[in-house]
């Protein structure tokens, strides 16, 4: 393997936990639902992973058990919000606290133990294409369904039927409730599928990116997921262009301060957010378009009058 | 009731009841509708029509009575089984989604999974079939009102209802585009199918419909063939006691020019706001001048240049007494002796959850600093004096509450409007400009209100009041001009105007008659 792919790995490997939170999230905001706790959903999958690919012994395991963790955790902020009808922001918010606080007592066990790695799986013929092969089809699971999950929700949000029931739901709950769409069980459905993907990213962190446990180890991460949904004006491909870019900055100002450039580190490190930034504003300039793709009812709290 | 149908109704209604809370919206509702009949269901905002068409939809639950379809009796519990029971419904609130493709839209409403193409092209055809054409790959963020009512109807034609409900269906429309709809609803009639049609527009309701059922306060008042009655006699069964006569009696010749807007252009501020142009505008003392105008026109983006809501680069292009006022805010403008009342109630005009005083106080801060502030700069709030005056408005208008101070949310719609629209009249201002005074309000406090635009115009003050009510627009105001698009044609004198020329106004026809009207109420 040469450098550059080796660089290109990396930077795939920076930027799939930011793309399947950030993806997750985006379908979540698309039903008109604002959940803040992507970082905690996401550090729970990440503790849940590592304890149980320990405890099993199977990371295959792990990353399943991070996922439902992920997941389960999502139906808390989901009773919260769309049954009880608390305050979005003020939950997620909480959630978020709660993760980090509840992983760091469940991981407090598994502080400094040598973790499992998910073994990549090697797509056969595929793989074989002179330099794309390796870095695509030779890649661990959950990258693979990073990139599925990317064209699924494409699909699902833009051509079937449940996902327009979906879309207009985030435009407008009420009609979409005066025309017999069940609204709160849409909703359901789709935090918990961000809660799923949230819980999923984590589990790449704790047993692909680095295979070891550490507290607070999500460092941020599902704050930057929520960014690119917003600033990717709540589109696919778009999350899956900025999820890239930002681990190829990422990456990129880790060489460059190794490389010793004369930048001030600090501004290296803040280099990918504002690259990040930048760019997407940039793309979501066409204010139209961009009206026309925000949920309006983000955030909203739906009562159905009975 | 002489003319009882032989045959069985298609929907019948016995004892239909809806409670919110103890408020009883809609009380022992008995309601028949026969096939291939044209029913009015008529009564003022709040009377329990919505409420009860909700029921027959399955939005709401009935908390008593029964509903019976072809003599059966059923239970809908949700729009899809209203659907499939043979029912199709035009909301008066569109409930489109705006983000959503018109093809999308009515995709949303259909059951199974047809394939969004051929819903477009089904669309398509139905919409050529009954005259009401429309695009289906089109943003309905794009569309007009007049468009977006176009996709409800077809969207409830694509179920092949039996009884189509209609709730308010023209009163976003022009003259000429209810024309059409009603062409439409002929059409659908001539098929066999039964429209619930309903309004509060006696007029209308008389040249289209066969019976009508008429509500009170969630009650039945009457059940008559319309033609029969006189326009009076509806009136009367819709809002029991006599509605007070507006007089504008009184109303001399006009005066200086108060406030004066010269070739007035601001571009839109959002994709879905519309574009001021070329605006020209003068309102003398003593006259009411109305804007008519279907709604989406750029009425609320005018609104905001007058109020100083939007400044505009351009100081010179308002003038109020002479004074450029163009980069002013508002409360400058109100410092001038202007008062402003903005169409939306409840988060624009007042801050629902707090009291009424607090909200006095917010719109009166600067303009009567000396009376409801003490301190100086760290300007205290004179509670005595803010009550007083609060009391004043509450006694000149009539307004109705529970308590002394409520917030502002817990009135009603009229009563909160008598209060908002006092709230500035109680300043006695030199200009005022109101939009949509009485939208949503009841007969009773609507003649209140518009009668005190016309007191506070006789008392030499100038009024513009922006209006899609035409009859509204009639009975107040000295003369009338018409947003469209952004433009807004001469004002000419109301005693030649006619309702419609104002409709072509409305749809964009403009000619240079305007001008030689306007001289002539000058020089007369």
């Amino acid at each position: 393997m040469d450098m550059t792919q080796a660089i290109i790995l990396t930077i795939m490997t920076a930027a799939t936990p930011l793309l399947l939170a950030a993806i997750g999230e985006l379908v979540v905001e698309r039903s008109g639902v604002l959940n803040l706790g992507v970082e905690g959903m996401m550090i729970m999958g990440a503790v849940a992973a590592f304890a149980i690919a320990q405890i099993t012994g199977s990371a295959g395991l792990g990353a399943i058990g991070g996922l439902i963790a992920g997941m389960l955790f999502s139906l808390l902020f989901g009773f919260l919000t769309l049954t009880l009808v608390a305050n979005q922001v003020a939950t997620g918010l909480a959630l978020t606290i709660l993760g980090l606080g509840l992983s760091g007592m469940i991981g407090e066990a598994f502080i400094g133990l040598p973790g499992l790695k998910l073994a990549a799986i090697e797509i056969p013929v595929l793989a074989d294409i002179p330099f794309i092969g390796r870095l695509l089809f030779n890649q661990d699971p959950i990258f693979y369904m990073s990139i599925i999950a990317v064209i699924g929700v494409n699909w699902f949000l833009f051509k079937s039927r449940a996902g327009l029931r979906l879309r207009a739901i985030g435009d407008s709950h009420s009609s979409a409730h005066a025309l017999g769409v069940k609204v709160v069980r849409t909703r359901y459905l789709a935090v918990m599928f961000g809660g799923a993907c949230a819980g999923l990213a984590g589990a790449h962190l704790s047993i692909v990116y680095t295979p070891q446990w550490v507290e607070n180890m999500t460092a941020g991460r599902g704050w930057i997921a929520l960014a690119l949904v917003v600033f990717a004006s709540w589109r696919p491909t778009r999350v899956l262009a900025g999820a890239y870019l930002f681990g190829a900055v990422s990456i990129g100002q880790l060489h460059a301060q190794a490389l010793g450039v004369g930048i001030p580190s600090q501004f290296l490190s803040a280099l990918p957010y504002l690259a990040t930034i930048a760019v997407l504003v940039i793309i979501s300039l066409n204010r139209r378009m961009t009206l026309i793709n925000t949920p309006a009812s983000l955030g909203k709290s739906f009562v159905p009058e009975r | 009731m002489e003319n009882l149908p032989t045959e069985t109704p298609l929907l019948e209604t016995r004892g239909l009841t809806k409670m919110f809370g103890s408020l009883r919206a809609c009380d022992a509702i008995d309601l028949s509708i026969a096939p291939g009949e044209v029913h009015a269901l008529l009564g003022e905002n709040g009377a329990g029509k919505s409420t009860l068409v909700k029921m027959l939809f399955g939005v709401l639950d009935p908390s008593e009575g029964e509903i019976l379809w072809k003599g059966k009796p059923v239970k809908i519990g949700s729009p899809g089984e209203a659907r499939a029971t043979g029912v199709g419904m035009v909301f008066q609130h569109f409930s489109l989604f705006e983000a959503l493709t018109v093809a999308e839209n009515i995709a949303l409403a259909l059951d199974g999974n047809i394939g969004i193409d051929q819903i477009s092209e089904e669309a398509g055809r139905l919409s050529q079939e009954y005259g009401l054409p429309l695009d289906p790959s089109a943003h309905v963020a794009d569309l007009s009102v007049g468009e977006r009512q176009r996709i409800e109807i077809v969207r409830a034609l694509l179920q092949n209802p039996e009884l189509i409900i209609l709730d308010e269906p023209t009163s976003v429309l022009t003259p000429q585009e209810a024309d059409k709809l009603f062409e439409t609803l002929a059409k659908l009639q001539s098929e066999g199918r039964s429209v619930l049609y309903i309004s509060h527009r006696l007029e209308e309701v008389q040249r289209i419909c066969d019976r009508a059922t008429v509500l009170r306060h969630g009650k039945v008042t009457g059940d008559c063939d319309p033609r029969q009655e006189t326009p009076s006699s509806l009136a009367q069964m819709m809002v029991g006691g006599e509605v007070a006569e507006i007089s504008g009696a009184g109303l001399g010749e006009p005066g200086e020019v108060l406030i004066e807007v010269n070739k007035l252009s601001a571009p839109s501020r959002s994709p879905f706001a519309v574009a001021l142009r070329d605006i020209d505008l003068s309102v003398r003392a003593g006259e009411v001048v109305a804007i008519a105008g279907v709604a989406g026109n750029g009425q609320s983006e005018l609104f905001d240049v007058l109020s100083g809501e939007d400044k505009v680069g351009d100081a010179d292009a308002i003038k109020i007494r002479g004074q450029s006022v163009g980069g002013k805010g508002i409360t400058e403008r109100r410092l001038m002796g202007c008062g402003f009342v903005p169409e939306e109630r409840h988060g624009h005009a007042a801050v629902t959850d707090l009291p009424l005083t607090a909200n006095l106080v917010l719109s009166r801060h600067a303009s009567d600093r000396s009376t409801f502030l003490s301190g100086g700069p760290i300007g205290l709030i004179n509670t005595g004096a803010v009550a007083i005056a609060a009391k004043r408005i509450s006694e000149v208008m009539d307004v109705r509450k529970s308590g002394e101070d409520p917030a502002a949310g817990s009135l009603s719609g009229g009563n909160l409007q008598k209060f908002i629209v006092g709230r500035e009249l109680d300043r006695q201002p030199v200009v005022l400009v109101v939009n949509q005074p009485t939208w949503g309000v009841d007969a009773g406090a609507a003649s209140r209100i518009r009668q005190a635009l016309i007191d506070l115009a006789k008392s030499g003050s100038a009024v513009v009041v922006i209006s899609q009510d035409l009859d509204e627009v009639f009975e107040i105001a000295s003369r009338i001009a018409v947003i469209n698009e952004g433009r807004l044609s001469e004002p000419e004198p109301a005693k030649t105007m006619t309702r419609e020329r104002i409709g072509l106004l409305m749809g964009g026809f403009h000619d240079g008659t305007g001008h030689a009207h306007a001289e002539a109420i000058y020089a007369h």
